[in-house]
């Protein structure tokens, strides 16, 4: 195993980004250091470390401590060097007799109110109030004190009024504050980099004390969002992570890139031994810059989870119950029973499914396995369900399917619009980034049904939320450009230089028609027009424009045409090719863009080359030695509808749990009833387990090496930090499985040794992924695709000087009303999203002490709908679609608007999905997840089918013990 | 088991004519002959040939229900090879 172990300094305050360059000199040496950087952090770049508390790089300097002073030739006194900017010409001195006696008398202080118990605390050779006892020769401490805050009681018996007790009411961590020193760096960090602003100092003097919220709160209690910035801010074991309290401290860290969502976090995985001790948020990582949320940070706990299968099963039958096999049986077993299907079926009978939350390694060999070994089209992978609009809608206007920034380009963003997406929830670390950049006067317009944890928040709130009916995306986007061109807000220069002018006079009098005025969709959208008319010019005027969006833009029959209708808003006001602009869609999963770029469509290649293209399978003809089809394969609807009509037999399902994350649930229980095989590769028995008749044990992002691409493109590197549990990291079960299938038509084997060797044939045939590496990825961290000769290094921003298809294309968008309509039986719209401590269909963080924050799905309903309904807080009720029934428990609140329910997806039990319909994106069949109508009524318990879908769940899911 | 008994809901059928009409409707913005052709040419690139081939079926029969722009369009779509 290949261990990282890269020097993490800490310079003390942030870098500045002055390009200024500044010469003084430090202990004599010469320092050239950027305009407005502290000394102490041109010190420490100079290799000199001055010694410090309340300081540390991923906050701005306080001088409270001062223990970091120096002395400046000229200059009186001894100032604090993390507050003093460098200047020109400056001679410091950070170590003389005067400044060492000074900071051993800062120390004494320190220490006399602090416990001497190093051998048994926590942070014990992880304190940097230790490293500085030791820094400045603290020898003894001449002070005894009076009173403490960390003696319990004082000597007589009493209780010290000083001494608060240890807040372990989160499952994560520990707050104790009589280890605290008051530096109040986890406050910083608090209000800074997650921009929360739970923590605070209450109290003044020697009362002063760190404490979350109100003097009642505990850490759960309060605002808390458990992102661990405190905790990593902490210099001694005041907040210390439960892991390292319960196991002790780490030998070795190894960067990797977490699981969850799109933001793509860089971590080091601190290790002892094969076990991980804690995830710590990688500062140099490019898109989190040192920056966590609660589940990439603590919620890793079901890697070891006793729900996770070890071994491979098969069954005859999915009435029957699973008998645990080798993995020599299991493959045989699962390559005669496709072999057999296609035999009898034809070729297109079978297919896969890949998973958005593997590695782009996988993605590539499952999309290979249907093209080269299936020799058929039929992969699909997650991304229809989500983004799949977005590659139909950026492609068709700019000319190819990404996000044009990286995420730091939000820290030069003037005017931010936000649609349907709530990033505070779903991509938590990017949401940070956006909050400190409105905190520094950014101007927000959230355009969400909702009143998201986005529209307001410490510090900031949004100029315009236009709280739209569900399913009107396109015509308030529409009518938000009839504004730009009507009134002439439009950047002309830009569109005659960078887009198709004959396209954008045609858009322009499309767009132009009374139709599209903000008055004249009011009536649809329920959104006053003055407010529409107000957030257009902002975004016209405002500065620079960037668009971050999400499901609510996609998951809807018209996604395409909404995605399409935000790239023309953006072209229109000239907001691409820069920092601080361009169109950014929030991926969900990890690697639900990597999946994409990887072919995992039926109807392109890796690298976005429609199948129909000659050369482009060409191309992957020559180095497979198969011959491609070029028609199109199946979608998962499509495999979803031809197996219950007879023609689709086989599915091969990575790391995806289509039953309850797909829509009409019990259309995908038929269609996977209808199957002779399913194999399922996970490491749960997820929900679509209870349909298979094969099952690969899965390894987590822990046991295997590849890589993840985040939603800014950027190609992460995932390292192993332990062996798979259940022996083979997946594109080793998926090479095995393609294997075991080519032995018995007579076809090459594969023979892949290592990821980096599938990651070189992917360079090797995919043009936007030609100068990837394992070795470039070594040297640069992380890479922004495209990477080719071209851009060696990657492409940060796209479009800077054209955009990828030439000239950019604007494409009429005419607001369609979807089908899914109220009427008198279904009243209400419901839409879904996710919760910031769940992710996806939960299988992973329902599986960690995650659960404490969210233990089931609720419904939220507007006050005047539950009382006409006769419903009460937390209430059982039952949620009707034309489609399906299912019970939760109600949340009144009016973050929704009459007429609009919200829920969430994350639990089995709810089963969210047996409501949504099969309506669809007309380009691409996403599911419209975000449009049911549905009746909303007082309820006992748990609906028929619920009980049903439990019942089935728990017989299918039996385990014959292994015949030994 | 009532997992398999769902309500009625759309055949195929129905589900191909919906799908292909919401392609007509966002095709029907455009110039008439640039519609057309947009038509054709997405039905070309992501409909299987097991839908396209169901969609001819329709077609064959007259196209019930199909939008006009739809049955204008069928003569540039693809017909699956059999």
């Amino acid at each position: 195993m290949k261990d990282f172990i890269i020097p993490d300094r800490d310079f003390g305050t942030p870098a500045a980004k002055s390009k200024v360059m500044v010469t003084l000199t430090i202990d004599g040496f010469d320092v050239t250091v950027p305009e407005g950087t502290s000394i102490m952090r041109a010190a420490a770049e100079a290799g000199i470390s001055v010694p410090k508390l309340c300081a540390t790089d991923s906050v701005d300097a306080f001088g409270s401590c001062r223990l970091c002073l120096v002395e400046i030739e000229g200059r009186s006194g001894t100032p604090a060097s993390c507050t003093t900017p460098v200047a020109a010409g400056l001679k410091v001195s950070t170590q003389n007799d005067r400044l060492k006696k000074l900071r051993r008398g800062v120390m004494e202080l320190y220490i006399s109110d602090h416990p001497l118990d190093c051998l048994t605390c926590s942070a014990n050779g992880d304190c940097e109030l230790q490293d500085m006892a030791g820094a400045v020769g603290l020898r003894d401490v001449r002070y005894e004190a009076v009173e403490t805050h960390f003696r319990a009681k004082n000597t007589s018996g009493e209780d010290n009024p000083h001494w608060v007790p240890k807040d372990d009411s989160n499952p994560y961590f520990t707050y104790d504050p009589a280890k605290c020193i008051v530096c109040s760096r986890c406050v910083r960090a608090c209000e800074e980099v997650q921009g929360t602003f739970a923590l605070t100092i209450e109290g003044r003097g020697f009362d002063s004390r760190v404490s979350f919220g109100a003097k009642t709160d505990t850490a759960l209690t309060s605002d808390c969002v458990s992102c661990g910035a405190c905790v990593q801010a902490c210099p001694t074991a005041t907040l210390q992570e439960n892991s390292i309290i319960d196991i002790g401290t780490p030998e070795r860290s190894v960067i990797t890139t977490c699981a969850y969502c799109g933001v793509g976090c860089s971590f080091k995985a601190e290790m002892r031994g094969d076990e991980l001790v804690r995830m710590v948020p990688y500062k140099h990582g490019k898109a989190n810059r040192g920056h966590s949320c609660v589940k990439g940070r603590f919620a890793y706990g079901y890697a070891t989870h006793k729900d996770r299968i070890l071994k491979p099963m098969i069954r005859e039958a999915i009435t029957d119950p699973w008998r645990e096999v080798s993995w020599g049986e299991a493959m045989e077993f699962a390559a005669n029973r496709m072999r057999g299907i296609q035999e009898q079926y034809g070729r297109q009978s079978v297919g896969v499914i890949t998973s958005s939350r593997c590695t782009n390694e996988e993605a590539y060999l499952v999309q290979k396995l249907t093209r080269a070994v299936f020799l058929n089209n039929n992969t699909d992978t997650c991304a229809r369900v989500c983004h799949s609009p977005t590659g139909y809608g950026l492609g068709q206007t700019f000319g190819t399917s990404a996000g044009t920034q990286d995420f730091d380009s939000v820290e030069e963003t003037d005017v931010v619009i936000v649609i349907g997406a709530n990033p505070v929830n779903g991509h938590p670390v990017f949401a940070s980034r956006l909050r400190k950049r409105l905190r520094q006067g950014a101007k927000l317009i959230v355009i969400d049904p909702r009143r998201t944890e986005m529209v307001e928040g410490p510090h900031y709130k949004a100029c315009h939320h236009l709280a739209l009916k569900p399913g009107t995306n396109v015509a308030i986007v529409s009518a938000m450009a009839h504004v730009i061109v009507t009134e002439g807000l439009m950047d002309e220069a830009f569109i005659r230089a960078r887009c198709d002018w004959d396209a954008f006079q045609d858009y322009a009098e499309f767009i132009a028609a009374p139709h599209h005025a903000p008055e004249a969709v009011e009536l649809l959208t329920g959104v006053p027009a003055a407010e529409v008319r107000a957030a257009a010019r902002l975004f016209a005027k405002g500065g620079n424009g960037a668009i971050y969006y999400g499901l609510g833009v996609t998951e809807h029959s018209q996604g395409s045409t909404t995605v399409i209708a935000i790239a023309n808003l953006a072209m229109l006001t000239g907001n691409i090719g820069r920092p601080g602009v361009g169109v950014n869609p929030l991926r969900g999963q990890n690697n639900v863009q990597g999946s994409c770029d990887m072919g995992s469509f039926p109807h392109e290649l890796p690298g976005y080359r429609h199948v129909k293209l000659d050369d482009a399978r060409a191309v992957f003809e020559r180095v497979w030695g198969v011959q491609i089809d070029n028609e199109p394969g199946l979608r998962i609807p499509n495999m979803l509808d031809a197996a219950v009509e007879g023609t689709f037999k086989g599915l091969y399902c990575q790391g995806e749990d289509i039953l309850q994350s797909d829509p009409d649930t019990k259309h995908v229980a038929a269609g996977l009833a209808a199957m002779d095989c399913v194999i399922v590769h996970d490491l749960f028995l997820n929900e679509t387990a209870n349909y298979a008749h094969v099952f690969f044990p899965g390894s987590t992002f822990l046991e295997k090496d590849g890589t993840f691409t985040n939603a800014e493109r950027r190609i992460n590197r995932v390292r192993k930090v332990m062996a798979p549990k259940q022996g083979y990291a997946d594109w080793e079960v998926t090479q095995l499985f393609a294997n075991a299938m080519l032995a018995k038509t007579g076809g090459a084997t594969w023979g892949y040794t290592h990821p980096s060797h599938i990651m070189d044939e992917i360079a090797l045939t995919t043009p936007s992924f030609a100068g990837v590496s394992y070795e470039r990825l070594e040297t640069l961290g992380s890479v922004q695709w495209p990477c080719n000769e071209a851009n060696p290094e990657g492409t940060p921003l796209m479009h800077v000087d054209g955009f990828v298809r030439g000239k950019g294309r604007f494409i009429r968008t005419e607001y369609v009303a979807t089908d899914e309509k109220t009427g008198p039986r279904f009243p209400l719209l419901l839409t879904t999203g996710r919760i910031l401590s769940q992710y996806n269909v939960g299988a992973q963080t329902r599986r960690t002490a995650n659960v404490i924050w969210h233990a089931e799905d609720v419904l939220e309903v507007h006050p005047h709908d539950a009382e006409v309904r006769g419903i009460r807080d937390g209430d059982w009720v039952r949620l009707a679609s034309r489609s399906g029934e299912t019970t939760l428990r109600a949340e009144i609140t009016d973050k929704v608007s009459p007429g609009v329910v919200y829920t969430t997806f994350h639990h089995p039990e709810t089963q969210a999905n047996v409501i949504t319909t099969d309506f669809s994106d007309w380009a691409t069949n996403c599911p419209e997840y975000k449009v049911t109508a549905v009746q909303v009524s007082p309820s006992n318990g748990p609906s028929e089918w619920q009980e049903d879908y439990a019942g089935q769940a728990a017989l299918a899911r039996r385990i014959l013990p292994a015949a030994e | 088991m009532s997992l398999e008994t769902h309500p009625a809901r759309s055949s195929p059928q129905d589900k191909l004519v919906t799908m292909a009409n919401q392609i007509a409707r966002f095709m029907e913005s455009k110039p008439y002959a640039e519609g057309r052709e947009g038509l054709a040419s997405h039905i070309n690139d992501f409909w299987e040939p097991r839908m396209r081939r169901q969609l001819f079926d329709m077609l064959d029969a007259g196209g019930a229900g199909l939008r006009p722009l739809v049955i204008d369009a069928a003569p540039l779509i693809r017909r699956p090879s059999a």
